[in-house]
């Protein structure tokens, strides 16, 4: 006879698990006293909300589903950021919850919380066992919705009396959901539309988003891309679907994204949106977005298609499916004129910032770590304005090795997915570059890097402000920087912060103590002689490394096409 | 805006309601009415809802449902034809001069008086959605001193997609 924590043992090692990350509770304990014998890798976090977002890069970078383990009532609410984070970029996960005894559901009882209540609107799907017996089939459901269809967090609350119930259920052999069939065959006719509308383009473009990756679709997007010579633009998710280095690379769209990229999709008859969704910061003015041409979407879910956008011609089906079979419909060809224009567009405009000055700027911070790592690296960031210049300073040439918070724009996530993408990938250099306001949101995860020896290298971009909020202030509010401000001196009088007389100011906190206070190596770089030495004696280390630039303060993010606008109205400059 | 009408077949679980309830509300629409009960297999309940917007929202609504487990079938019936009642509660003063009024233009409708007392009289009608608005209609120059609606109830074969 085994037990409800004995089942979610074996569910675990039946879908393949090998990393679990969380935090303990009284109403887990039962599944933890199964744990310490279990054959799984147990990562100890300080805060449920770094388990995960350590849980969620893990799945981002490898491609299974992460899984996370948390404690009812508080447990429960630190890990709902994590889970709106996955679940707005469709990330598969699996969270399980520890509850109070059946009986006292609802008794407002210690550490108690309507987890299922509180978790809908940002899960997937959920489930609450009320019954044992029902634990292995829920567990097998629970990781083959997370990974199915456009995937997303599940969560499984599991009341106390349940994990020590005894059963003698066993998981079916196969998952049938009445209301849950994903559709992976598309429709063949419209593929066919697909491939005559390709045909007939004179000024095609691929719009790529995080569904190509999702899909494992690379190889079959290049090969597309190839055969009949069309532009590629990505989304921020998408960064790393297509190689950046690539001649037909447009680079990044939308708010933050290159001129050839706005101007491609402003000037196209044929925009092929492949597993992307329409969002907001791609499309800027949704009825100015792409005015001559015919749209076609290829997506796997049927609630993105016509939601934003109307599209021409939906697509249906698994990317990678589609355009394994749109690829035997589609002769070579090429549009000259077209792909001249776009390489002028690029050439001609590249991002761009101040070089002549000897201030060490971020944009420069991020181009010397491409250089040094020549784009093999795994890149997580947190949220703001160093995020927009990693996706134009860095390119992006791997699938899974742009790790962000695209949708719900998570600061503090960052720092976490670092330590979850190097769990997945022990090998591999992992960097997360963050400002300072991010950066201390989740840094208390610093010390289980160091612990599991996962040497992820932490790059500070330290401007002394909230840097994002700081730029729509300094163009949209008067340059009134409220609550934007990080260092002591230049706040405003109703923060009431009036720096100490004669001593010089210092920032705080001291980043570099930080570090080392949680067992890593603390570097700090002033200047833009010693930022080179510094990165390559961090990413040589080894152990976890937080590299404090300090940076510029007023720098801006361009190209910015302002909210409202359409992809043409670009700024480029406060002039 | 028109009030489309919704009918989706869901699994008969505590919590799907709520899911329901809660994926509408969350995105803004409203739910003007709402009725749901077990099918003759008891796994399963069929759900009629009657949500105003256009076209374009009750066509995320609809896909947006369909993308939850719990939901097996959804289809919006707005433009089709089907069958439709509603079953509508209403107590109206009825003094003595006034009672036989009432009690003809009552049965007009096919109405019923199912209660009375010496100040009032409670009628129930159930018809189409059209004939009960212009039933309540009759009811404005009267006093109105309870109202309790069922929601509209709808039969149309789902399409399993």
């Amino acid at each position: 006879m085994k037990t409800g924590a004995d089942c979610v043992i074996e569910g675990l090692i039946n879908a393949g698990v090998k990393t679990v990350f969380g935090l303990p509770g009284g109403t887990v304990l039962d599944i933890f006293s199964k744990l310490y014998h279990a054959p799984i890798e147990f990562i100890l976090v300080r805060h449920e909300q770094g388990a995960t977002h350590m849980a969620d890069a893990y799945a981002r970078a490898s491609g299974e589903v992460g899984v996370c383990l948390v404690t009812s009532g508080p447990g429960v609410t630190n890990a709902i950021t994590g889970l709106a984070t996955a679940n707005m970029d469709g990330i598969p996960m699996v969270c399980i919850t520890g509850q109070v005894i059946s009986s006292m559901i609802g008794n407002d009882a210690f550490q108690e919380v309507d987890t299922i209540g509180i978790t809908r609107p940002v899960t997937k799907h959920n489930y609450l066992v009320k019954n044992v017996d029902d634990l292995p089939r829920i567990l097998a459901e629970a990781f083959y919705i997370a990974k199915s269809g456009k995937p997303g967090p599940v969560v499984v609350d599991i009341p106390k009396d349940i994990q020590r119930a005894t059963t003698t259920a066993v998981a079916p052999a196969e998952i049938t959901l009445r209301g849950y069939r994903p559709v992976l065959q598309a429709d063949s006719k419209q593929i066919d539309k697909l491939a005559d509308a390709i045909k007939q383009a004179r000024r095609p473009l691929l719009y790529v988003g995080a569904g190509v990756i999702s899909s494992n679709a690379s190889e079959e997007l290049a090969a597309l891309a190839h055969r009949a010579h069309i532009p590629v633009t990505t989304t921020l998710l998408g960064l790393g679907a297509f190689p950046e280095t690539d001649p037909l690379a447009l680079r990044m769209l939308g708010m933050h994204g290159s001129v050839a990229a706005n101007t491609a999709v402003s000037r196209c008859d044929l925009l092929i949106a492949v597993g992307a969704r329409f969002d907001d910061r791609v499309t800027g003015k949704v009825s100015e977005f792409a005015p001559h041409a015919v749209k076609a979407h290829i997506d796997i879910d049927p609630s993105a298609i016509d939601k934003c956008v109307r599209v021409d011609i939906p697509v249906l089906g698994d990317v990678k499916q589609v355009l394994r079979e749109l690829l035997g419909k589609v002769a070579p060809m090429e549009c000259s004129e077209w792909l001249e224009s776009t390489a002028r567009w690029s050439a001609e405009n590249p991002f761009t910032y101040d070089r002549n000055t000897k201030e060490l700027l971020p944009q420069y911070v991020i181009e010397q770590i491409y250089e040094l790592t020549r784009g093999d690296a795994i890149i997580t960031t947190e949220v703001g304005q160093h995020q927009m210049w990693t996706a134009q300073y860095y390119k992006h040439c791997r699938p899974r090795s742009f790790l962000s918070s695209g949708g719900l724009g998570t600061m503090g996530f960052g720092l976490p997915a670092a330590i979850g993408a190097q769990a997945a990938f022990r090998d591999r250099l992992v960097i997360d570059i963050g400002g300072d306001g991010s950066t201390q949101m989740n840094i208390q995860e610093l010390v289980v890097a160091v612990e599991h020896r996962l040497p992820i290298k932490v790059v500070v971009l330290n401007n002394s402000h909230l840097g994002m909020v700081r730029q729509w202030q300094e163009m949209f509010y008067n340059r009134e920087y409220s609550a934007t401000v990080l260092k002591q001196s230049g706040r405003p009088a109703n923060e009431r912060i009036t720096p100490g007389a004669g001593a010089q100011e210092k920032y705080l906190p001291d980043f570099v103590k930080i570090a080392e206070a949680h067992g890593a190596l603390g570097l700090r770089v002033r200047t833009r002689e010693e930022l080179i030495p510094a990165l390559k004696k961090a990413f040589a280390a080894p152990g976890p490394v937080l590299v404090e630039c300090i940076v510029r303060s007023e720098e801006n993010v361009y190209p910015m096409v302002p909210p409202g606008a359409s992809l043409m109205e670009m700024i480029h400059s406060m002039a | 805006m028109t009030r489309h009408t919704i009918v989706a077949l869901v699994e008969n679980q505590p919590g799907v309601l709520a899911r329901i309830v809660g994926l509408i509300s969350g995105r803004g629409y409203n739910i003007e009415s709402l009725n749901v009960a077990p099918m003759p297999d008891p796994a399963f309940s069929r759900l009629t809802m009657t949500v105003p917007g256009d076209d374009r929202v009750l066509d995320q609504v609809t896909k947006q449902l369909n993308k939850l487990v719990d939901v097996i079938a959804v289809t919006d019936l707005t433009r089709r034809h089907y069958v439709n009642r509603e079953l509508v509660l209403v107590e109206v003063a009825a003094p003595a001069d006034k009672r036989a009024a009432i009690s003809t233009m009552a049965a007009r409708f096919d109405a019923k008086v199912v209660a009375e007392n010496a100040e009032s009289l409670t009628l129930m009608i159930c018809g189409e959605q059209e004939r009960v608005a212009e039933f309540l209609g009759m009811l404005k120059p009267l006093h109105i001193l309870d109202l309790s609606r069922s929601g509209m109830v709808a039969l149309s074969r789902i399409a399993q997609e």
